[in-house]
């Protein structure tokens, strides 16, 4: 047994002698000689716009250690204090205290140089006062999460007693409307998270870090969803609907988590004011959300009482309020990667979930090629693009 | 060693402050290039005497004149041009702007010239020259690890410039090929009054290399002399030799508060051209300017195009009452 837990020590013990072998006597450092440039990479985690100054938080993203130098902001050069020192290790971050005086409204150009004269830069687009996190703002980001969130997922939810005497066609239709609505989110998700990932420090990996949560989610999902079928069957035998509903309510919630958190970073970092126009935007768009979780139900012609539609649609909405509270107080981008990533995996789980249902024994293929089913799942991607336009 | 002195400067020392300060932060290390010394420097006279004639020689001739032979050389040089802030540069005798090169009307100048960088680099001087020590037609290149000898006669008086003439030639003046040539009037030809004399070099730094600036300065560094104000007397003439060599941006201005200066463009006559509080350069052009300060008291000087002055190019004289 002992010779046997040896063995597997053996690889890790010359790993470790190649590791110390490496740093001793730097093979790196003889490839690219003396007077090679320093690799530099400096990334803007967070900026803050207080009444008369710029907090920045920034991140050394490169292999070497970096010395910030001097700041300019909008093309001059402007006096600064470093909370955490000037020099910056591998992943060292500093927060820069900026007294200038910004104006509202306008934009700005933040710009760090560095000792070898690198700049890095940060466009603040449209200046506004970053909001701190006090009862107001709590009450502001709460009212956009329940605007863009819960109310919209609810005013869906009363199309059950609508759906619910709808005759099978119709039935398959809306099913797969609710296939093109969740693929547009998939689609949409994928690719506002693969855009975040981008903005990322490289050494966070920022497109692997999506795979690997978008997966995760996937398959904790699917695992709940199997837990939840193994103790509806005994309890209430033909309850699938409902289940599969609680699926799609929580895979919107994950998504909608996902957005609260795009909104409120936009506040954070000093890019967006919201406007009416894009509150309308993802109120519509979120509308037919609600839609999503209900049609399961109305299919299985079930009884749905009043408090559990309610549930539902707070499962599906509320995140959206939590999302925003996170994303304007304590965002960093690494947070929105993550999430919009579980938002991702949770609908592509919800998807195959619904189809299938929809299939139910028989093939997912013959199912897909009839004229409702066909119909619906355009339909689904039209409404979600249209409504999506709003907001883009 | 540079690594080092990076450590050092820039770093330690962020001021406190309440209100809003445009501005760099920290001090330049002043043991490597000093902007107070090279005001009031030429002809190597910061220099101690033994150490001054490795570089500079002045023999008097049977006329009246003077041989001048200067000992010039190219290296690659990592200069501070603000706090904490280094820029490859490649120098004339390490500093930028390059030694300040003075003569009379008439004087031999014999400039031998060592390339110690890692490319090709060459003087040309403005002034009259045969197309022999011109330093710019095609073959006058000076190889690394060659040597040139240029000779020619200082005329006509007036305040010129000498930079570096390889290409391509945005890249070797931008990185700090250039130096200040001033040619006195002989005594035949009349005399300026004497004054305290500074030699005011207008030059900016592209640390990105985007064919944009990043740092603007009148020698080199940014806001040298906001930190460190030069020195004037009260009712003493005061001349300024400026110089434009500023890169990318077609011209650079100066403009001085609460006064007005006597312009002599080129440096080519004896009688005033203008009289102006604001002065524009282009290129390559440069104007002597006298002034005399009439009230004790800090003068902000600077480029009167505001986003030079607030990348660095801004600095103080501060007039003192003389001393009776």
């Amino acid at each position: 047994m002992m010779r046997h837990v040896v063995l597997a020590f053996i690889p890790l013990a010359l790993l470790a002698a190649l590791l110390v072998l490496i740093v001793r006597w730097g093979p790196a450092e003889a490839v690219r000689g003396e007077d090679y440039p320093p690799v530099e990479r400096l990334t803007f985690q967070r900026l803050t716009l207080e009444p008369g100054s710029i907090v920045v938080n920034v991140l050394n993203d490169g292999p070497d250690e970096l010395s910030i130098a001097q700041v300019q902001v909008d093309d001059a050069f402007w006096t600064f204090t470093a909370d955490n020192g000037v020099v910056l290790d591998h992943l060292g971050r500093t927060t820069l205290h900026i007294p200038y005086p910004w104006v509202e409204g306008e934009a700005h150009v933040v710009r760090v140089l560095t000792s070898t004269g690198t700049a890095f830069e940060h466009e603040i687009a449209v200046a506004v006062s970053t909001p701190t996190p006090n009862a107001r703002f709590l009450g502001v980001f709460t009212l956009i999460g329940l605007y863009i969130g819960v109310i919209p997922v609810l005013i869906g939810l009363l199309w059950f007693p609508f759906l619910k005497r709808l005759p099978a066609p119709a039935m398959a239709f809306l099913m797969a409307l609710t296939v093109g609505l969740l693929a547009f989110l998939l689609v949409d998700g994928t690719s506002e998270g693969l855009e975040s990932a981008e903005l990322l420090p490289e050494s966070f990996q920022g497109v692997v870090l999506f795979g690997s949560a978008a997966a995760g989610a996937y398959l904790l999902l699917e695992g709940v969803g199997a837990w939840l079928r193994s103790r509806r069957s005994s309890a209430a035998e033909g309850r699938h609907g409902w289940v599969l509903a609680l699926l799609i309510a929580v895979g919107i919630g994950l998504h909608n988590f996902g957005e609260g958190l795009a909104v409120g970073s936009a506040f954070a970092l000093g890019e967006a004011a919201l406007g009416t126009l894009l509150i309308v935007g993802f109120t519509l768009h979120n509308t037919t959300e609600g839609l999503a979780i209900v049609a399961p139900l109305a299919r299985e012609g079930q009884r749905v009482s009043v408090a559990d539609l309610a549930k539902l649609g707070l499962i599906g909405g509320v995140p959206t309020i939590a999302g925003a509270w996170l994303g304007g107080f304590v965002y960093s981008p690494v947070w929105s990667v993550l999430f919009l990533a579980v938002g991702v995996g949770a609908i592509a789980q919800v998807i195959v979930q619904i189809v299938r249902h929809m299939a139910r024994e028989g093939s997912v293929a013959r199912m897909m090629a009839t004229v409702p089913v066909l119909a619906g799942l355009f339909a689904g991607f039209a409404v979600m693009y249209v409504t999506g336009m709003l907001v883009g | 060693m540079a690594g080092q002195a990076r450590q050092g400067d820039g770093v330690a020392h962020h001021p406190a402050h309440d209100s809003h300060v445009m501005g760099t932060v920290g001090r330049v290390a002043p043991d490597r290039f000093n902007p107070a010394t090279f005001l009031t420097t030429w002809n190597f006279s910061d220099l101690a005497p033994d150490e001054r004639q490795k570089y500079y020689q002045e023999t008097p001739r049977p006329d009246g004149t003077f041989l001048r032979e200067y000992d010039i050389f190219a290296a690659d040089r990592e200069i501070e041009i603000a706090p904490g802030l280094f820029f490859p540069a490649w120098t004339y005798n390490g500093q930028v702007p390059g030694p300040t090169i003075r003569a009379t009307e008439g004087d031999r100048v014999r400039v031998s010239f060592r390339n110690l960088g890692s490319h090709p680099h060459s003087m040309h001087f403005h002034g009259w020259h045969p197309p022999q020590m011109d330093g710019a037609l095609a073959g006058q290149e000076v190889q690394p690890g060659e040597t040139f000898v240029y000779e020619f006669d200082a005329d006509p008086f007036g305040l010129h410039l000498y930079h570096c003439h390889t290409v391509p030639l945005k890249r070797h003046i931008h990185k700090g090929l250039y130096g200040t040539f001033i040619v006195d009037p002989r005594s035949s030809t009349g005399s300026r009054p004497p004054a305290d004399e500074f030699v005011m070099v207008m030059n900016a730094f592209d640390t990105t290399f985007d064919a944009e600036n990043e740092v603007y300065a009148v020698n080199t560094v940014a806001n040298a002399y906001v930190h460190e104000p030069i020195r004037v007397t009260v009712g003493k003439l005061v001349r300024i030799y400026l110089v434009n060599v500023t890169e990318f941006d077609p011209v650079n201005s100066l403009h001085l508060h609460g006064m007005f200066f006597d312009v002599y463009r080129t440096g080519t006559s004896l009688t005033p051209g203008e009289k102006t509080d604001t002065i524009l350069l282009c290129q390559g052009e440069r104007a002597i300017l006298e002034t005399t300060f009439r009230y004790p008291g800090d003068f902000m000087f600077h480029a009167h195009q505001s986003e030079f002055a607030e990348l660095g190019w801004m600095g103080l004289f501060r007039a003192e009452a003389p001393l009776t």
